[in-house]
C-alpha cells in the first residue's frame, strides 16, 4: 500500500537504496580477503582485511611497493605504512598520507586503501602518475590508530569511537588520547580538554602516546625529503591548511590555499561535491596539537587535512555505496595536490638549471662576439 | 553578554521524500518546553525580516566559508525540521552564498539524492550570557513546495496507527551506513526529533548533528498520534563529544511532530574498558 503512494522522486530513492545493497550480504557471495573482485573498494574493512590487504599488495607489486613498522600502538600492535614507488639509486623525495587517526572516521583508511590500488592500477600506463612514481615515494599509512580502529568495529556501541586506547590516569577511569591533540605544536593551547573523558583529550604532554610519537619520529627522519603530507578525516568536506591556533599564520599561507582551492575544484569536478577551504580556525574551529600542524612546523611545505564526505546526513557512518565516489573525488583532490608538489620540485629544479645554461652561454657568445 | 544578531538568506533542499513546506493553519508543531517561537505561516515572517535587516547592516556581512555562517545556517536547519519536518521530510543545507546588497548569506543545498532546492530566509538569535536559553528564529520559505508528501505521509500515518503490529528498530543506520528501507522513515523521524533537542542546545559554539537513531520502539497510538521512544545519538562537533538523549516523540500528518519529552543520558564511563577479544 505504501508502494503505491510513492511519487517519483520516492522511487528513485528507493531504488538507490536496493541497488547499494549491504556489504556484509555481498560478501557471502565474494570472498572478503579477494581483492581483485572489483566491489572490494566499495566496503569497509577490519584491521586483520587491511592487514592482509597490505600483505597482497607487496606480493602482486614486489618491485614498487614495501611496507615498513614504524611504530607501536598502546595495546603493542604495529604501525605499518607501504613505501610505493619505483626504486632508485639514488635518495627520492616522499608524499606522505595517513589515514585513521580518528577511529570511528571509516572513510579515510577506504580512501588510503583506494589511493594505493589507483597508483598501483595507473602508473604503468599513466605517464603523469609513472613519473611521479619515479621521483617520488608515498609513504601511505592505512591505519594509523590501530587499537581505536580494532575497537570501532567491536560492536555497535563501540563504532563511534575517536581517540587512541591508552588509560586514563591519576584517578581518571576514561580511556584514549585524542591522537590530533597530542603533537608537538602548540599543544594544550586551544581547542583541547585536559579530562580524559572528553574527546578532544590531549594527554598529559605531548606525544604521551606511541602512535602520535611514532609518525613524529618518521617525519623527523624524512623531513627534508617530504614535499607534501596528507592526513585524512571525515567529515565535513573540508580542505584544512595550518594553523589550528587562530593567531598564527603559516609562512606560505597563500600558497597553501591556492593548492587547496585547486584541489576543492578538482574535487568539485568529479561529482559536484563542495569542499570549503581554509584554516581550522576560519572554517571550523581552533584547534592545537595537530599532525597537519607539526608537519608544517618542522618545514614541509604542503600539509593539509582532508575532511572527506559528508556533511552531517550520516556524519561517520557514512554508507558503503558513497565510498568509491568519495574515494574518486578525493584522490582527485589529493592528485592535484601532488601533482602541485611535484612540478614545483621536478620542473622549476630543471628550469632554473636550463635558465642558467642559457645565460651562460649567452654570455659567452656575446663575450667572443665582442673579443673577435 | 550580549546578543548576536544573524541574518541569513536560506537556500535549502528538501531530502529523502518529496518536499513540500506546507502551512499549517491551527496549531503547528510545538515544543513542551521553553520558549518557542509561534508558528507563523508562510508569508507573514518576510515582512519580518525586512523590518530587521536595516539595524543589522552595520555588522558586517559573514564570510559564507566560514564557521559562524556555516553553525548559524545549521541552526536554521534544525529550526526549519522542528517546523516543517516529518517522516518524509527531513531537511537539510549544505552550501553557503553570500548575499551582496544585504547583510545575510544564502544557503544552498545540492544534495544528489533527487532532492529539491528551496530558499528561504531566516533570522537568528543567539542569546548570550549566563543562562544559555535557546537561539530565536524566524524564517520564511518559498520554493520548497515543489511535490507533495502528504500522500506517503498519509500512507505511513495509516499503515502505523493500529496498534497491533508496533514498530522497533535499533542501528539506524548501522556501522556501515546501512539501513533497511522501511526504516527510513524511522531514521528521518528521528533526525527531526533530534532537531527539537539541537535547536534548543545550540549556541555560537556548537554544531550538532544525528549520528545515529540508537533504537527506536512505537507505543500505542494515543490521541490519533503515533507515539515513539527515541534513543538518539547526537554528534556536537566542536567538542566532538557523542551525546545519548532519550526522547518521546509523536507524529501524525494533521500535527506534525512533537517531542514530549526528553531525557539527557550520561556518558556511560566504565563501558569503555577494554572488551576481552583478540582481534
Amino acid at each position: 500500500m505504501m508502494m503505491l503512494g510513492l511519487g517519483s522522486v520516492g522511487l528513485v530513492l528507493l531504488s538507490l537504496a536496493v541497488q547499494s545493497g549491504h556489504g556484509a550480504q555481498d560478501s557471502a557471495v565474494w570472498s572478503r580477503e579477494e581483492t581483485t573482485e572489483r566491489n572490494y573498494y566499495t566496503r569497509y574493512h577490519n584491521m586483520s582485511e587491511i592487514t592482509a590487504w597490505m600483505e597482497q599488495m607487496k606480493r602482486e607489486n614486489p618491485d614498487v611497493v614495501s611496507s615498513m613498522v614504524y611504530g607501536q600502538t598502546y595495546e603493542r600492535r604495529n604501525i605499518t605504512l607501504l613505501k610505493i614507488g619505483l626504486s632508485s639509486t639514488v635518495r627520492k623525495k616522499a608524499i606522505w598520507m595517513d589515514c585513521g587517526i580518528h577511529a570511528r572516521e571509516w572513510i579515510a583508511p577506504a580512501f588510503c586503501q583506494y589511493f594505493v590500488r589507483e597508483i598501483l592500477r595507473t602508473y604503468k600506463t599513466d605517464t603523469k602518475v609513472n613519473e611521479m612514481m619515479k621521483n617520488l615515494d608515498f609513504y601511505i599509512t592505512p591505519v594509523l590508530n590501530v587499537d581505536g580502529y580494532i575497537y570501532s568495529w567491536h560492536n555497535e556501541s563501540t563504532r563511534l569511537w575517536r581517540k587512541s586506547r591508552s588509560p586514563g590516569t591519576g584517578g581518571c577511569t576514561c580511556y584514549g588520547t585524542d591522537l590530533n591533540r597530542n603533537f608537538y605544536a602548540n599543544w594544550g593551547m586551544v581547542g583541547v580538554s585536559t579530562d580524559c573523558c572528553s574527546e578532544t583529550y590531549c594527554g598529559t604532554k605531548a606525544l604521551s602516546e606511541s602512535e602520535a610519537w611514532a609518525v613524529t619520529d618518521m617525519l623527523g627522519k624524512m623531513r627534508e625529503d617530504i614535499l607534501a603530507f596528507l592526513t585524512i578525516h571525515s567529515y565535513s568536506q573540508l580542505i584544512l591548511v595550518p594553523y589550528g591556533h587562530p593567531n598564527i599564520s603559516a609562512p606560505n599561507y597563500d600558497e597553501l590555499m591556492e593548492v587547496g582551492l585547486g584541489a576543492a575544484k578538482a574535487i568539485k569536478a568529479v561529482h559536484g561535491m563542495d569542499y570549503t577551504v581554509g584554516t581550522s580556525p576560519d572554517v571550523l574551529y581552533a584547534n592545537s596539537g595537530s599532525s597537519r600542524d607539526f608537519a608544517r612546523l618542522i618545514g614541509i611545505p604542503l600539509s593539509f587535512t582532508f575532511e572527506l564526505r559528508d556533511k552531517g546526513e550520516h556524519g561517520f557512518e557514512l554508507p558503503e555505496d558513497q565510498i568509491q565516489p568519495t574515494c574518486e573525488e578525493a584522490y582527485a583532490g589529493a592528485q592535484h595536490i601532488i601533482t602541485y608538489t611535484h612540478d614545483k620540485a621536478f620542473y622549476s629544479y630543471a628550469a632554473t638549471v636550463t635558465a642558467t645554461l642559457w645565460t651562460t652561454l649567452l654570455a659567452a657568445w656575446v663575450s667572443s662576439a665582442i673579443l673577435l | 553578554m550580549g546578543w548576536t544578531l544573524l541574518i541569513l538568506l536560506v537556500v535549502l533542499t528538501v531530502v529523502h521524500g518529496n518536499p513540500t513546506v506546507m502551512v499549517r493553519t491551527g496549531s503547528g508543531p510545538t515544543v513542551g518546553f521553553d520558549q518557542h517561537p509561534n508558528s507563523v505561516p508562510l508569508g507573514e515572517d518576510i515582512q519580518t525580516t525586512t523590518e530587521v535587516v536595516e539595524e543589522v547592516m552595520t555588522t558586517g556581512v559573514l564570510n559564507p566559508s566560514h564557521y559562524p555562517a556555516r553553525r548559524a545556517a545549521t541552526v536554521v536547519q534544525h529550526y526549519l525540521n522542528t517546523r516543517y519536518g516529518s517522516p518524509y521530510r527531513w531537511i537539510f543545507l549544505s552550501t553557503v552564498h553570500s548575499g551582496s546588497a544585504e547583510v545575510g548569506v544564502e544557503v544552498e543545498d545540492q544534495h544528489t539524492l533527487g532532492s529539491v532546492s528551496g530558499q528561504c530566509s531566516a533570522e537568528l538569535f543567539f542569546p548570550g550570557g549566563e543562562g544559555q536559553s535557546a537561539p530565536q528564529v524566524q524564517a520564511s520559505c518559498e520554493g520548497l513546495h515543489q511535490s507533495n508528501t502528504t500522500a506517503q505521509e498519509e500512507a505511513f500515518y495509516q499503515q502505523h496507527r493500529a496498534s497491533n503490529n508496533l514498530v522497533s528498530g535499533n542501528n539506524i543506520p548501522d556501522s556501515y551506513g546501512h539501513m533497511e528501507p522501511s526504516m527510513k522513515p524511522f531514521w528521518q523521524l528521528g533526525g527531526v526529533a533530534s532537531s527539537f533537542i539541537m535547536l534548543r542546545e545550540s549556541n555560537e559554539s556548537t554544531l550538532y548533528n544525528m549520528a545515529q537513531v540508537a533504537n527506536f520502539t512505537q507505543l500505542e497510538t494515543e490521541k490519533d498520534q503515533l507515539r515513539f521512544n527515541y534513543h538518539v545519538l547526537l554528534h556536537e562537533m566542536i567538542s566532538q563529544e557523542i551525546i545519548h538523549w532519550k526522547l518521546l516523540v509523536t507524529w501524525s500528518p494533521e500535527q506534525g511532530v512533537q517531542v514530549l519529552q526528553t531525557e539527557l543520558q550520561p556518558k556511560c564511563h566504565h563501558c569503555e574498558a577494554p572488551p576481552n577479544t583478540t582481534n
